[in-house]
């Protein structure tokens, strides 16, 4: 096994191990950490593919990529804080309420 | 001849990406005139657009490289027929609505809707406008956080909460997607949809990332069962925020998926196919249901987008075997469905604004007070139901006829029961416009601008019914100008 197959075993692992939080957790800042851990498992996916051929030098178009990911990724948590700051000053909770207001 | 030389000379792909950004910042810096700045940059859009159609009409599908950078490592911008019929959808529906809201939102509020309504118009843009998959990535997550800030505008709990499951949705759907790219990107060492369409041979990594991605994207469009999170958005925004999020927003996740599809996937994967055809149809009678349960318009609206999206993934198992005709009824379905649901959110907002709630039983002889606004719902209705002469009819008949001439009886049959069940919604609504209410509310006046809008979107769709010729060979226009060098 070289390193750049543990390395994305490792990307998918946190992947995987995010999205069990978001659905399992109701706390939404647990919900956002959840996410962010998604997001890095996807980038060090990327980062690790992109030593694909067997050159000393890896691909940099996917390091390229994944910097785009972490300049989307900040902006969409900070968006995600704003919002969850909102529902906290609303409710006190910082979760989402289940049932639609009838 | 000059003005024409003039025409080719712009690169109009850029121009309806670049246009809408700095008419957005320009609304951030002068909030007193964002009303006005708004207007004046949608129409500049909508003629940018007429320009590029007058392009891609003459000369065919066109390709820019930003900066002079080609692909690989440049970005690159491509339209065609297909990516064109997206941004007439956009530009038509989103002329309307922006009239809509200049007299919807009272003054506070829009200073905060013209900048992000511009943002997510150049995100959608860029969306259509996108050659590679990891671009793609990139707009579809501006689209989702402008969407997101957008029905968050209102500030109440329930959009809050609504905005909040939409955008962990979002982020979800966007990051599958993503570690689809990935994936795919390491298999064929490109993300420029036409390299790939040539490298790629189905293997396991190949089906892991058309997985991945279709799952990603099926969750953003709400195909059935990852719908959860599109009622409670769409029916708490505002309502020129509900018809642009049902009527625009979720067509852009679709249309990468369809892209994916016509240039990748399409020719090795008809399982999937099948499957979401299946999802589809599902979608179609449990959403249509929903929607007849609901005491509220709004949701109602909200679920029976939910089905119409059904429809338009019936085409993906319809179109297993060489039939490209098809792929063009479902565009062509999801502009139908883009002007009728955007008539009937807006008639719903003036519903709204009228008696001050939207629960069904107390609409209160609507029809008689608000007859404009209940003649555009009534139309959207025509439409969504697919009777004759609207577009609905069109399409519904087209997919209706090839699931029969495929002898797919099952699908025939969800998309009649589809049709029927959405008459029982549409005249649950317009019975009780009739109707005197138990209590008589009193009523606020509705612009009548606001009223025509709602109005002409309806009319629209019914009048997409009678160019269905004309927008059909619109979205092959690509494929014709290979030929034969003229369209068809």
């Amino acid at each position: 096994m070289n390193h750049a197959l543990l390395y994305a075993l490792v990307g998918v692992g946190l992947f995987l191990l995010g999205f069990y939080a978001l659905i399992i957790h109701a706390h939404l800042l647990r919900k956002i950490l959840a996410l962010n851990i998604m997001g890095s498992g996807v980038f060090l996916v990327l980062v690790a593919l992109a030593k694909r051929t067997h050159d000393a030098y890896p691909d940099p178009v996917p390091h390229a990529m994944v910097i785009t990911g972490i300049v989307i990724a900040v902006s969409a948590t900070a968006l995600m804080l704003v919002l969850l700051l909102k529902i906290f000053a609303k409710t006190g909770q910082a979760a989402l309420s289940d049932r639609h207001k009838k | 001849m000059q003005i024409e030389t003039m025409l080719t000379a712009v690169d109009w792909a850029v121009v309806v990406i670049m246009l809408p950004l700095a008419g957005g910042i320009a609304c951030f810096l002068w909030p007193v005139m964002s009303k006005q700045l708004g207007l004046i940059t949608v129409t500049g859009i909508a003629l940018s657009v007429a320009g590029l159609g007058w392009r891609i009409m003459e000369h065919g599908a066109y390709r820019h490289a930003v900066g002079g950078w080609g692909a690989p490592l440049g970005i690159d911008l491509f339209a065609d027929g297909l990516s064109l019929c997206m941004l007439i959808m956009i530009t038509t529906v989103g002329l309307g609505i922006s009239f809509y809201a200049s007299s919807y939102f009272e003054s506070r509020r829009a200073v905060w809707f013209w900048p992000i309504w511009l943002f997510l118009l150049a995100a959608l843009n860029a969306l259509f406008l996108s050659a590679d998959i990891f671009n793609l990535y990139v707009t579809l997550e501006l689209t989702g956080l402008a969407a997101v800030a957008l029905t968050a505008l209102t500030g109440r709990i329930d959009a809050l909460n609504g905005a909040m499951r939409y955008l962990l949705a979002m982020l979800l759907g966007s990051l599958t997607y993503l570690l689809g790219v990935a994936l795919l990107y390491h298999d064929a060492g490109s993300v420029d949809i036409a390299t790939l369409a040539q490298r790629i041979e189905p293997n396991a990594t190949v089906w892991t990332a058309l997985g991945l991605m279709s799952a990603g994207l099926a969750l953003k469009t709400a195909l059935f069962p990852l719908n959860f999170w599109l009622p409670p958005a769409h029916a708490s925004a505002p309502a020129p925020v509900s018809a642009l999020l049902s009527a625009l927003v979720v067509k852009a996740s679709f249309y990468i998926l369809l892209r994916l599809w016509l240039e990748i996937f399409g020719s090795f994967a008809d399982n999937a196919a099948l499957l979401l055809g299946l999802l589809g149809a599902t979608a179609i009678l449990w959403g249509s249901l929903q929607a007849l349960c609901q005491t509220r318009i709004k949701l109602l609206v909200a679920y029976s987008t939910v089905a119409q999206i059904g429809y338009l993934f019936l085409a993906y198992p319809l179109a297993s075997g060489s039939n490209d005709m098809i792929w063009s009824v479902a565009v062509y379905l999801a502009f139908s469905h883009a002007l009728a649901k955007s008539a009937m959110f807006l008639a719903t907002g003036n519903l709204i604004q009228f008696g001050g709630h939207d629960r069904i039983t107390d609409l209160d002889r609507a029809v008689q007070r608000l007859p404009l606004t209940v003649a555009a719902f009534a139309l959207a209705g025509v439409s969504i139901m697919g009777l004759p002469p609207s577009s609905g009819f069109t399409g519904k008949w087209l997919l209706l006829e090839t699931a029969v001439t495929q002898e797919r009886w099952d699908l025939a049959l969800v998309i009649i029961a589809g049709g029927v069940l959405a008459a029982g919604y549409v005249f649950k609504v317009l019975g009780y416009a009739f109707t005197q209410a138990e209590k008589p509310h009193d009523a606020k006046t509705v612009s009548a601008s606001m009223e025509w809008t709602a109005f002409l979107l309806a009319a629209g769709a019914i009048l997409l019914g009678f160019m269905a010729p004309e927008i059909l060979t619109l979205i092959r226009l690509d494929i014709a100008v290979n030929i034969d060098g003229k369209a068809v």
